[in-house]
């Protein structure tokens, strides 16, 4: 199944993907970076068309993951 | 900007921004309005310890999602992994301090009588632009309106160069390498550590 992956280190915490999410499904972490909910996430990957640093990327988690 | 989500009247600020240049066209002493731009992202990241400013409240950053996202004015394009890196990112804060710091050293030679007003402003801190008939003097010390003629310069900069990106890249991409947003981010990763251990 696919979802949000954000890579944290390269994340500005701008929070643009987390205004664009339909599903409300990430937050701004303390300011430092985003957090994805995977139970919430349906890997629409609108947030990765909005991330302006390209760290956010809808990838195949595995169910272990999940 | 939301996608079918409620609106807040946070989510409109993108027309202070066009206020506010229009206003500093006009007069430049409306230049000092932008110091809110400034004070709150700190405000918010110090005592907050968050980016709240940043995710909702930053009038520049949604004024690019509306050109770039609603008016189609950006080419949606990845931008260079470089603009967001640590190094690329903390060096234009450091080089947008520089500038500030000599900005703030000009208004101190206008205050000290070293220097006159220059009612000019300068664009990418090197074409000098007449600014005239934005003052023509005021009860307020000459140093007040010297302040304003190189703020507006500096937010007029940074605007010019988010809508150079925004067009090129990611409708946001200025937010990636924004040094206000670099500061605050920086703030909260060392409150977060703090608050940690």
């Amino acid at each position: 199944m696919k979802k949000a992956v954000n890579v944290i280190n390269r994340c500005v915490a701008c929070g643009v993907c987390a205004g664009q999410c339909p599903r409300e499904a990430i937050s701004i972490y303390r300011g430092c970076y985003a957090v994805v909910d995977i139970a919430k996430c349906v890997g629409c990957g609108i947030c990765e068309k909005a991330c302006p640093a390209g760290s956010i990327r809808v990838e195949e988690v595995s169910d272990e993951n999940r | 900007m939301k996608t079918g989500k409620k609106k807040h009247w946070y989510d409109y600020l993108w027309i202070w921004t066009i206020v506010y240049f229009a206003l500093g066209f006009f007069n430049i002493l409306f230049a000092w309005l932008g110091l809110i731009d400034f004070v709150l992202p700190l405000i918010f990241a110090i005592a907050g310890g968050n980016k709240w400013f940043c995710n909702h409240m930053c009038g520049r950053g949604q004024l690019f999602w509306v050109l770039g996202r609603n008016l189609k004015c950006s080419r949606r394009k990845k931008a260079p992994a470089w603009i967001s890196s640590k190094w690329f990112r903390y060096g234009f804060l450091t080089f947008f301090m520089t500038m500030f710091g000599t900005m703030i050293f000009q208004t101190y030679l206008v205050f000290s009588g070293a220097e006159t007003l220059r009612k000019a402003i300068k664009l990418f801190w090197t074409f000098k632009v007449p600014w005239k008939w934005a003052y023509n003097g005021s009860i307020l010390p000459d140093w007040v309106a010297q302040f304003g003629f190189g703020f507006y310069s500096l937010m007029l900069t940074s605007t010019l160069i988010g809508l150079i990106v925004m067009a090129l890249y990611k409708e946001r991409t200025w937010c990636s390498f924004c040094p206000m947003g670099t500061m605050t981010q920086g703030i909260c990763q060392i409150k977060a550590k703090k608050g940690n251990k």
